[in-house]
């Protein structure tokens, strides 16, 4: 069973959580959506030179 | 593996890869949560054991996306491949990140174990050059507008931070320190119970796809912009 009750801890291990997957998070959709675009605007380029 | 120097063969390898990197680390990024929750409180350190499934992998990346960007370096200023380059550019972010978060959650550690946010030990302050190191990478690159020039520069900063390596990986044991040494990758094997061994491979394994799948496909966007970059030369020089 998950134990969620971090007492007397609770905020030093959530912010610690929390903090580690919004980091996460941001690094992978910002390396997500540079693909995209690059990927689009690439693309484009190529369509344009036929 | 030299094959993959060649960008056109690099990008059809990790084509492929790339998803299922992305997807490994979806999956074990959940299965890893979960462990590290169900995993019983620690007898002397209590809840704030579980910080260790997140501090521990993301130092260990941290030291391990620089190791990348170091040898990166290496080969973009011995060969002066594009590909090395761009690998170690997309390898400083992500390393960046990690080792941000190896200090931050270290420092939410401490608070309650040690009863200080930080102490200037031999372990705490060589992973804040560390960090610096990657913050100076990245300044540099950015401050020169030619891009080859910013590379080479750059990878000479990134060659003289490997020196810092090593001084991480031992500085629990050349220098008295408030860090506790290693109890993973040590001499005699694991000091580790498996209830918190378990756990704490699971988020090295999803932390170490997670730094795979946004490392290749930041290589990749590199490729591409890089093309993009050269084709709209072409095109102005055309037109």
């Amino acid at each position: 069973m998950l134990d969620l009750d971090m007492s007397p801890y609770g905020v030093f291990v959530w912010s610690s959580w929390a903090i580690s997957a919004v980091a996460l998070a941001a690094i992978s959709l910002r390396a997500l959506v540079a693909a995209r675009r690059w990927k689009r605007e690439l693309a484009r380029l190529e369509e344009a030179r036929k | 593996m030299f094959g993959l120097a060649n960008p056109d063969r690099f990008m059809r390898f990790t084509r492929p890869v790339t998803p299922v990197l992305w997807g490994l680390a979806v999956v074990l990024l959940a299965v890893g949560t979960w462990l590290s929750f169900a995993a019983p409180a620690d007898y002397q350190q209590g809840d704030t054991v579980r910080i260790m499934f997140i501090h521990v992998p993301a130092a260990t990346l941290g030291l391990g996306a620089y190791a990348a960007l170091g040898v990166s370096s290496f080969f973009a200023l011995v060969f002066r491949h594009p590909l090395a380059d761009a690998a170690a550019r997309a390898a400083a972010l992500p390393g960046a990140v990690l080792t941000g978060l190896a200090l931050i959650t270290g420092s939410l550690w401490g608070q309650p174990m040690w009863g200080t946010w930080w102490v200037w030990d031999a372990r705490l302050t060589s992973v804040l050059v560390l960090f610096l190191f990657y913050l100076g990478y990245m300044a540099l690159r950015a401050s020169i507008d030619d891009e080859q020039k910013a590379g080479r520069a750059a990878a000479v900063l990134g060659l003289v931070g490997l020196i810092n390596l090593p001084i991480v990986k031992f500085s629990v044991d050349w220098w008295n320190t408030l860090h506790q040494p290693a109890s993973l990758l040590r001499a005699g094997g694991t000091s580790l119970d498996p209830a918190y061994l378990t756990p704490l491979l699971t988020m090295m394994a999803a932390y170490g796809m997670l730094f795979g799948a946004v490392w290749l496909t930041s290589i990749r966007t590199e490729v591409r912009r890089r093309r993009v970059l050269t084709l709209r030369a072409r095109a102005a020089q055309e037109a």
